[in-house]
């Protein structure tokens, strides 16, 4: 058995590996221009004249529009974004899904693919037996399809790599940490899988075998899985909390990165803060280099 | 109780895990997650602490108030427990949410206190029938991340330590009345002995083996789970059994021998790090709510 006390650290100012310009970074009520030329984005508002942020963040200008990127906020989803959910209620036709933004989304059952092909009639037996599909608390990745004008989004899964979750680990961080790629699905090379949801819902799973496309995504396995993928699960989730706290993007190279820096340490000794805070220096460092 | 829906399968997922004595943040089952104490936080009390494990957030507090002893315990002072659930902690404990969990964590308090071997409750009294301290324990949950009980019982006996009661001093007038005079300087003043102070041990069982420092979603897979108050030297103080689940007979006697185990090793990095930081005194910079 193993008691780790000690005395909380002053956090210290971590020496920034930035580029050659400073990040602008504003609290709320900071004027980030006075100039009137400019227009008004998200995460600002107008206060006598001068643009004010309304978030704390990065600001972001693109051409005459200027924005704060808050750097902790809920979801805000656009169409085409791969989330990961959780479902909280089954209703008449649809599913709400939490998934970490504003209001529930929502799944309805016209946008899910259904066991027995894609092309087949909704009929009053599948609104029947909606519940078999999916129930209250499990998870689904899906994609946002749209978004309603309150913000609220309508995602489907009428692909065969979304759908329902099996087994594996849900780790949760910031929305604004996960970095928008091309594919959140990724097969890591350390032996699991690694779905990064826009929403900042990260699902960590052993990578899977070959799928049988007969059961439509609804079977889940229960059969146990052995240790050493649960070992590598345990690892990535520790990184990934590691990352997090210290604010780096979150990505596949950042990733499988951080996994190989944590390797001389027990997992469970990963989320001690100074081994964190060794791990995501070397991660860091391997990323510059990366880029440089 | 806060609490997280899971899916089956991550309930599977964690079984096995459990099972494999491999949790899903890589601890063996009787391991306690990071944890971090601060004595000290909150100025206007005698006594205060707050301790941080995993993402599990307590801060206690406690004042001594001069009050009438009980009237069957003449020579004894006492401790009063309340425990506050912010709602910062989760949605649910909004309004009158948080109430039951509250004084369901106070009452395991005034349990594991109530034997005579916890603390010494006679250094308290001032004078017998008259007068006594009385020590207000306000617990506050700032954050819930399961296993609160542990947590609280540390953070209760961190303050304990913390604790300056001013020495009063007792001078009786020309016609026997007494008069208690308080001492106003900040050195002059009575400590507590917190050493056979109760650390509480949380077992869950999940599946056939039974975890310590159960996370939220461990929580969730867990039918019950055993409570066990174990001071410094292994006595058991408090026993207690919650949750719907039952357990069998050999499963509880089990249990209690790694909570004893268990909870006899919590104490001595506890009060190392209480002396170590009284040792510090003043030089340390508090890093307090914002660090």
């Amino acid at each position: 058995m193993a008691v780790d006390m000690r005395l909380p650290a002053v956090r210290k100012q971590v020496p920034s590996f930035s580029e050659a310009q400073e990040k602008h970074l504003v609290v709320p009520g900071d004027v980030i221009t006075t100039d009137v030329g400019f227009m008004r984005g998200h995460g600002t508002y107008m206060d006598e004249e001068k643009l004010t942020a309304s978030v704390a963040g990065e600001v972001e200008r693109v051409n005459k529009l200027i924005c704060v990127q808050p750097l902790k906020t809920r979801f805000n989803g656009e169409v085409g974004d791969v989330v990961v959910g959780r479902i909280t209620e089954v209703q008449l036709k649809r599913w709400k899904v939490e998934t970490n933004s504003r209001l529930d989304s929502v799944l309805l059952l016209s946008s899910v693919n259904l066991p027995g092909g894609e092309l087949r009639r909704r009929s009053v037996e599948d609104e029947l037996t909606m519940r078999d599909y999916l129930q209250e608390g499990d998870l689904i990745s899906a994609e946002v399809q749209s978004v309603f004008s309150d913000g609220a989004l309508s995602l489907h899964t009428r692909s065969l790599k979304y759908g329902k979750l099996g087994q594996g680990v849900l780790v949760q961080v910031s929305p604004s940490l996960v970095k928008r790629q091309k594919t959140h699905f990724h097969n890591l090379m350390c032996g699991a899988s690694i779905i990064l949801g826009n929403n900042g819902y990260i699902w960590l799973y052993p990578t899977p075998g070959q799928q049988d496309e007969e059961a439509g995504g609804y079977y889940t396995s229960l059969e146990p899985i052995s240790l050493a993928d649960r070992e590598v699960i345990s690892r990535l989730r520790n990184c990934i909390l590691a990352l997090a706290a210290h604010k780096v993007l979150l990505y596949d190279t950042s990733v499988l990165y951080c996994y190989e820096s944590s390797k001389p340490h027990k997992i469970k000794n990963i989320l001690k803060p100074e081994v964190m805070e060794e791990i995501v220096m070397e991660t860091r460092q391997r990323l510059l280099e990366q880029v440089g | 109780m806060a609490t997280v829906q899971i899916c089956e399968a991550e309930k599977v997922y964690i079984m096995h895990g459990v099972r494999d004595d491999l949790r899903i943040d890589g601890r063996a089952c009787d391991d306690y997650r990071h944890m971090e104490v601060e004595t000290d936080v909150v100025s206007n009390t005698d006594g205060s602490a707050r301790v941080k494990m995993g993402d599990t957030d307590i801060l206690v507090g406690i004042k001594a108030e001069m009050g009438r002893p009980r009237p069957l315990i003449p020579d004894e002072g006492y401790l009063e427990f309340f425990v506050d659930c912010s709602a910062n902690a989760t949605p649910e404990f909004e309004g009158r949410g948080g109430e039951e969990l509250g004084s369901e964590i106070s009452s395991t308090l005034y349990k594991m206190f109530q034997n005579r071997s916890s603390l010494d409750l006679r250094a308290l009294c001032i004078v017998p029938r008259e007068h006594c301290w009385v020590l207000y324990v306000d617990v506050l949950l700032l954050q819930c991340d399961g296993n609160l009980l542990d947590a609280t019982s540390i953070a209760v006996k961190a303050a304990l330590f913390s604790t300056r009661i001013p020495k009063v001093h007792v001078s009786e007038d020309d016609e026997g009345g007494k008069e208690l005079e308080i001492s106003d300087d900040p050195y002059d003043c009575m400590r507590l002995q917190v050493e056979d102070v109760p650390c509480i041990v949380t077992l869950s069982k999940i599946g056939h083996r039974h975890v310590v420092d159960a996370t939220l979603q461990e929580a969730a897979c867990s039918m019950a789970s055993l409570i066990i108050a174990v001071t410094h030297k292994g006595n058991v103080t408090c026993v207690r059994k919650v949750g719907g689940g039952s357990l069998d007979p050999e499963s509880i006697f089990e249990m209690t021998e790694t909570g004893k185990r268990v909870g006899k090793a919590l104490h001595a990095p506890l009060m190392k790090l209480l002396q170590e930081e009284e040792v510090l005194g003043k030089r340390r910079q508090k890093v307090g709510f914002l660090g």
